[in-house]
């Protein structure tokens, strides 16, 4: 799925009755397959994007053309877990038509297999993102949409969830939008990376990452990190 | 415990019963002589069973208008603004004016009756969805509408089960309202019923077996709300982590 996005102008009103601008004039394009990564400070207007992207959010100035229907995958910032359903029954509410080989493995790769009877008051946030993410890939999504999904984790877990999402994205070739304030993940996960300025929020930069995540070195991640430190240097 | 709790209350009662004296308080033996006595006849168990097929019919009337209308008003503002004043007015009123409005206009009827039990109950019910539809997480809703839920399957699994607490706490107060109002109705304008009998105890002074009535309603109650209601809402609540 290519994904066009032409947004002129997104405003909030608030309680008082003012009017902020949230984003202004955010344009980009994501070709099918790749993974785009949008980097910004928090309180940016990421999320406020992601909503807009997804169709959750109609209410806004320009353009954003996905083909057709198209499944959507998303991780949000929270798990998003029905609380009364077990960790399967919740991704196969969503996803009705997974085949039993299809979810085992992604139990398996998320290391998921001993909680699918448990319920979502039982787990971590840790273990709950997993299965939010489960849940969004069991659905074969056309696009799919990580809000921060390593966000308030510990360092290692977070280490160990971005290979297992690294792991997940390699084998498909699936549209994918990642949220993150975390310069690392993103260079790590992306293909493609947009820098956005702070409220409201416009694309600086937007970069693509060589070379392809499977051949990228820990040198390669450095000398990109150190590009976009200088970018962010020369705009400030 | 319980039967504890029950045992003291039976002692109590005997204990009572000497001090204030039989005529106006038997002793427990007497009563129960007396519901042996009914029981055997039958006119027990067929009032008994009158009053309770009023009671569900009415119960499950109320609760079914009665959610559907709170879920209603608590999704949009509009209903709300137009159902408000009548809520209001419905809730105030009380059970007598409505009953006996209710024979006066559609005659001394079963459905009279049935329809004065459910207006009494249904604003409770009402109010407790209202408010259960407005706290509905729309973070969840969202993530329905991302996952392309199916509205069935939306409504019975991401809504119903967060109006389920809501549901049972409307259950719960609105099967004691209807417990507490049915027999009033039964007693000013049905002609059998366990209301209707304990109208008859009434005029003719027979305490035996007003307490008779008022016993074995006491009874059939308690069996319903532990036999029935306890294990329904326990179900409902199996995800949540027990508290100590």
């Amino acid at each position: 799925m290519r994904l066009e996005v032409e947004i002129s102008s997104k405003e909030y009103a608030n309680a008082a009755g003012q009017r902020h601008e949230v984003l202004r004039h955010i344009a980009f394009t994501l070709e099918p397959g790749e993974v785009g990564v949008i980097v910004g400070p928090s309180g940016c207007g990421k999320t406020t994007l992601l909503r807009i992207l997804t169709g959750l959010d109609q209410d806004y100035q320009g353009r954003v053309s996905r083909p057709g229907k198209q499944r959507i995958g998303m991780v949000f910032q929270e798990p998003r877990l029905l609380p009364w359903r077990s960790v399967e029954d919740n991704i196969r509410l969503a996803a009705p038509d997974v085949d039993a080989k299809r979810l085992s493995a992604l139990f398996e790769v998320l290391e998921l297999s001993g909680h699918r009877s448990h319920f979502p008051g039982e787990l971590s946030l840790g273990l709950a993102r997993r299965v939010a993410l489960a849940r969004a890939l069991a659905v074969e999504p056309d696009f799919l949409v990580l809000d921060e999904p390593l966000a308030s984790l510990d360092e290692a877990l977070a280490a160990r969830l971005r290979s297992q999402i690294a792991l997940l994205l390699e084998g498909r070739s699936i549209t994918t939008l990642l949220v993150t304030h975390n310069i690392d993940d993103a260079v790590r996960l992306g293909d493609r990376l947009f820098l956005l300025s702070s409220r409201p929020a416009t694309v600086r930069h937007a970069l693509p990452i060589q070379p392809p995540r499977s051949a990228r070195s820990e040198s390669d991640i450095a000398g990109i990190k150190s590009e976009i430190a200088r970018l962010n240097h020369a705009d400030s | 415990m319980r039967l504890v709790s029950v045992a003291v209350f039976f002692v109590t009662w005997w204990i009572a019963s000497l001090l204030i004296g039989g005529a106006k308080l038997p002793p427990p033996p007497e009563v129960l002589q007396v519901m042996f006595a009914q029981a055997k006849s039958g006119a027990l168990f067929l009032n008994l069973g009158v009053t309770l097929a009023r009671v569900a019919v009415s119960f499950v009337l109320a609760m079914t208008l009665g959610t559907a209308i709170g879920y209603w008003m608590g999704r949009h503002r509009l209903a709300d603004r137009l159902g408000d004043p009548w809520l209001i007015i419905l809730l105030n009123l009380p059970a007598l004016v409505i009953i006996v409005l209710a024979y006066i206009w559609a005659g001394l009827t079963e459905a009279a009756a049935i329809a004065a039990i459910a207006i009494n109950k249904l604003p409770t019910a009402v109010v407790t969805l209202r408010e259960g539809a407005r706290a509905l997480d729309p973070a969840l809703d969202e993530m329905a509408r991302i996952f392309d839920f199916p509205r069935g399957r939306a409504f019975r699994h991401v809504v119903l089960p967060q109006l389920a607490p809501y549901i049972a706490a409307a259950a719960r107060s609105g099967l004691a309202l209807i417990w507490k109002i049915v027999l009033v109705a039964e007693f000013l304008g049905r002609p059998n019923g366990v209301g209707f009998e304990i109208g008859v105890a009434f005029q003719l002074f027979d305490i035996p077996l007003l307490l008779a009535y008022s016993l074995s309603f006491a009874a059939i109650v308690f069996l319903i709300e532990t036999a029935l209601v306890q294990p329904f809402e326990a179900r409902l609540s199996r995800w949540r982590p027990r508290a100590a």
